[in-house]
């Protein structure tokens, strides 16, 4: 027999980002207890995924399955006893330990002769048992990224204190007790509009939680809000409000037209990471609107409004007296006073920094007037009042500080974007002089980190070097700026090590081409990134020709001919007079052929050409033994792959494509 | 609409009725009500503790020599300290609401995440900022430790922000236009205040000086720490609050020197880790002297 079963565990306010992954683990541990108790749906696993869901708001993780069954099926365990042979002493005593009679006994044939034995049947245990003694451990398993406690020292640790825990099976309370909270079947409605305690059953707990304003559904929740919001959309404020409220509705306000002379970055950012408001854009342009979610049902009195343009107001005209008192002094005249603001303690103030970075615009990567003007003011802003409230804003405030200070829209860009990419979703610096600071800034960080040792390790990283490494690797590679950019990371081999792994893991899971293809053309050399991105685009065009593949694992073929005869290609060129007429000579001649076509093609057709050697290849292998007797024809004959491996070695290396040959 | 004073009453009052002991504010300069001994020492130890005061908080970097209408150098806090938290505290908490006068039901109450940590002190917890209508009107922590020691009893702390609650009750856009008493402003009490401290903080200071009030009270709080034994059969008399002003003091001159712009990113970490040093000191000699256990701790500091 199935039965429905519900859980709730009922928290106060548990924050809104650890909600998402609070529910899957709660659908894998509740899987992982009925799978090893056996007290999941009889049928397919399916059915059970498909009966079985878990919802949550900010105060609450629900779990529902629609069919436990009542009881464990009863199971069976064979006891062996001692050898038939051993005569009735033996089987009494045996009989005697299990507390059965003799005649229960039955006969076990084993390799090693007769022994008796018993089979004992094990009655299944009834799920709510079963239930009441996993699930205490159930709900503590649940991972959180940060746990506390608050029944006193040693006391069991959660996300926030547990208030009630409803657990049904079949609508009779699956009895326990975690952090002192015992089990029961009320439940509780929202804070304010609902009442505090709500007795329930399966088939109405949702029901009756929304008569209680608690919508349970995440995803009905956010149906609410979209529905409220219309085109207004940003999908990470969004879910941030969807687990935050229990009962959402949308509110829309209003604030002075004289704010929006103030920049609209400014704005949004006060609206959105500050309020979590939706700005409200009109053909592009910001308006004096906003969006708000109250965890409330409306706002019929237009208080909640009110109060929320009040509290925006004064942010705003926070802002607007640090934008006017900023101004005041010219980032120019800022620069002086970064000696005041260290970068690092080994490293030196932010003065220091920028003159590194002015120094490498200029000198290691051919910056213009432009660019290393833009460095010079790069970090200015961060003695601005404005960065000081808003970090979020550096380098953004900085170029709108610019603009209006009459810098060159190629300065106050560069400064605006230097801290680009923040993520690899995020685009580069627009101009080619943004993009020059945002590296030469970035290529300091990574220097002067590594040269003091403070190389990231595991997750630790707290300067965030891989994310600068990310981004030196994207705004080369996608600004088409042919770099050299070991020689940037001055031939540093731990530095070279850590900016390798970004380039492949750019290409391989940014870019999607497949490891091998990366590990093939990276190992021909990865100086200009620009060229590693038309070799990988050339290979991944040849690679389903009907060549490629086989040739590159003549390749392989070739380099472990080579390794074996610790053949490393010293000695001299080919001799022709020794080569054999037939396939031998015919690969010579063909290589040569091919040598010199591809020397001029592009990657692609070059390599189309490489692959067209593939017959005289493998018709070399086939007819010719490598290993001579003669020692200076095998010499010879080690030459010529030799320097076939090296010659096309220079686009990729083919022997590290995974072929299935 | 109540005053702002009568706010206060009322919020005292309401604390009063549920156990709370009202007690007056500390009589020295500290950044924020968890500073005072009745938060910082009382959370201490096993014994149960309920108490609420206002206590005036020093921000120096906050100062805005009264010009800014929300930000001020010292504003007013109101904090309770409920040892261990009761169940309820939450719905407690609703309940003052309720009684300055706020209809939860026609307004937004939003619990956002905010942990709270004091590398000064030591002290951290986990709670959350309490929103109104999108205001923050009170920070919530359930502490987790503090002066280094994890805490026996898990103790709530509520600390309401007054001058935003009561701009927000009295509908004003301008803390200095709330009405303190009836026919009197909040910039009639405060108003020089806030503009002479912005201007010794920020321009007249003097960071030499500074620095040497701060090495004082720093070496006769660590001189004090080092005389505490833990074996002495008269350590009850030991003056073990004495050395915390002391530390309290290191506290707010650092601050006041970090708005004087004196002190390097740093220079903060270090000085920072001096007070630490002082304030779980203090912590753990108390813990030992009061209840008889966290001598470690004491021995470490010294």
């Amino acid at each position: 027999m199935s039965l429905p079963f519900l859980l709730e565990i009922g928290t106060e306010e548990i924050p809104d980002w650890m909600i998402e992954g609070a529910c899957q683990q709660l659908t894998r541990l509740f899987t992982e207890i009925s799978m090893f108790h056996r007290i999941g749906p009889g049928g397919t696993s399916q059915a059970g995924v498909a009966n079985t869901w878990t919802k949550a708001t900010p105060r609450r993780l629900a779990l529902y399955s629609a069919y436990v069954i009542a009881r464990q099926g009863d199971t069976e365990e064979l006891i062996m006893g001692p050898p038939k042979s051993a005569g009735p002493g033996a089987a009494n005593g045996f009989a005697r330990k299990l507390g059965v009679s003799i005649d229960q006994l039955s006969t076990e044939v084993t390799p090693k002769g007769e022994y008796l034995s018993f089979l004992k049947k094990i009655p299944g245990r009834a799920t709510r048992d079963i239930l009441s003694e996993a699930l205490p451990e159930l709900i503590l398993k649940i991972q959180w990224p940060k746990t506390m406690y608050w029944t006193g020292k040693s006391g069991q640790r959660f996300i926030r204190p547990i208030r009630w825990i409803v657990a049904l099976l079949d609508n009779q309370v699956v009895r326990f007790e975690v952090a002192g909270v015992k089990s029961g079947n009320v439940t509780s409605g929202h804070r304010i509009l609902g009442a505090p305690e709500i007795p329930v059953a399966s088939e109405n707990y949702e029901q009756k939680l929304l008569e209680n304003y608690v919508i349970l559904s995440p995803q009905e929740r956010e149906k609410r809000i979209r529905a409220g919001i219309g085109s207004a959309s940003d999908e990470g404020l969004l879910k941030t409000l969807v687990n935050l409220t229990e009962f959402p509705s949308v509110i829309s306000g209003t604030f002075e037209s004289e704010f929006l002379k103030l920049p609209a970055e400014v704005l949004v950012t006060v609206m959105r990471h500050h309020q979590k408001y939706f700005a409200i854009y009109e053909n592009g342009q910001l308006t004096n609107r906003f969006l708000a979610v109250t965890n409330t049902d409306g706002d019929p009195d237009g208080l909640i409004r009110r109060g929320n343009e009040r509290v925006l107001r004064a942010r705003f005209n926070d802002a607007k007296f640090f934008w006017e008192t900023d101004q005041k002094k010219k980032l120019v005249d800022r620069v002086a006073d970064l000696a005041h603001v260290t970068f690092q303690a080994k490293l030196g103030s932010y003065l220091e920094k920028t003159g590194r970075i002015e120094r490498i615009v200029h000198d290691e990567l051919g910056g213009d007037h432009a660019a290393v003007r833009a460095a010079h003011l790069s970090k200015a802003d961060l003695t601005t009042e404005l960065v000081k409230e808003f970090t979020d804003l550096q380098g953004v405030v900085g170029g709108l500080y610019a603009r209006e200070q009459g810098e060159p829209e190629e300065v106050w860009t560069a400064i605006y974007d230097h801290y680009k990419p923040a993520s690899m979703e995020d685009s580069i610096p627009r101009h080619p002089a943004g993009q020059l600071v945002s590296i030469a800034d970035k290529l300091d960080t990574l220097r002067g980190c590594f040269g003091i040792g403070l190389i990231p390790t595991g997750s630790k990283d707290p300067f965030a070097l891989r994310r600068s490494a990310q981004g030196i690797v994207k705004i080369l590679v996608e600004g088409e700026l042919r770099l050299p950019i070991r020689k940037l990371l001055h031939n540093d081999t731990k530095l070279e090590d850590f900016v390798l792994d970004r380039v492949r893991y750019y290409f391989k899971d940014i870019r999607g081409f497949k490891y091998d293809e990366v590990n093939a053309i990276l190992a021909s050399g990865w100086d200009d990134l620009v060229d590693v991105q038309d070799r990988l685009v050339a290979i991944q065009a040849v690679r389903p020709t009907e060549n490629f593949e086989p040739l590159a694992a003549s390749f392989k073929r070739i380099q472990n001919i080579l390794k074996q005869a610790q053949f490393t290609g010293d000695g001299g060129s080919i001799d022709a007079s020794l080569l054999e007429p037939g396939p031998e000579t015919d690969l010579y001649q063909e290589f040569q052929n091919v040598r010199n076509r591809a020397a001029d093609q592009p990657y692609r057709p070059a390599l189309e050409s490489i692959a067209s050697l593939r017959p005289k290849v493998d018709l070399f292998f086939d007819k010719v033994l490598v290993n001579a007797p003669d020692a200076k024809i095998r010499q010879n004959r080690l030459t010529l792959l030799h320097t076939l491996l090296a010659e096309f070695s220079t686009i990729a290396d083919f022997s590290e494509i995974v072929t299935n040959t | 609409m109540d005053s702002y004073q009568e706010i206060i009453f009322k919020l005292k009052k309401y604390w009063s009725d549920r156990g709370c002991i009202i007690q007056e504010p500390y009589d020295l300069e500290v950044g924020a009500g968890t500073m005072c001994p009745e938060t910082f020492l009382r959370v201490l130890g096993p014994n149960p503790y309920r108490v609420a005061y206002v206590q005036p908080s020093r921000r120096p970097a906050d100062g805005r020599y009264g010009e800014n209408p929300n930000r001020l150098y010292k504003h007013m806090q109101l904090q309770v300290v409920l040892k261990p938290s009761p169940n309820d505290v939450i719905e407690q908490y609703l309940g003052s609401l309720d009684a300055i006068g706020i209809d939860l039901k026609k307004h937004d109450i939003k619990f956002e995440e905010d942990n709270w940590e004091s590398p000064t002190l030591g002290a951290w917890g986990v709670g959350w900022q309490v929103m109104l209508d999108g205001l923050e009107i009170t920070q919530f922590t359930y502490f987790q430790q503090c002066g280094g020691i994890d805490l026996d009893l898990v103790p709530a702390e509520l600390t309401y922000g007054l001058e935003r609650l009561t701009a927000f009750l009295q509908v004003k856009d301008s803390v200095y236009d709330i009405e303190w008493a009836p026919g009197v402003s909040y910039r009639d009490v405060r108003f020089n205040d806030e503009l002479q401290f912005s201007v010794y903080n920020f321009e007249m200071a003097d960071v030499e000086t500074l620095w040497k009030l701060f090495d004082l009270h720093e070496g006769e709080a660590a001189r004090l720490l080092k005389l505490y034994d833990p074996k002495s059969l008269d350590k009850n008399r030991f003056p073990l609050l004495p050395t915390y002003e002391h530390v309290l003091h290191c506290s707010h001159l650092f601050n006041t020197l970090d708005a004087r712009g004196a002190i390097s990113v740093t220079e903060r970490v270090a000085v920072i880790a001096r007070v630490r040093k002082l304030a779980v000191g203090v912590a753990g000699a108390w813990m030992d002297q009061q209840h008889g256990s966290g001598v470690e701790a004491a021995e470490a500091a010294r």
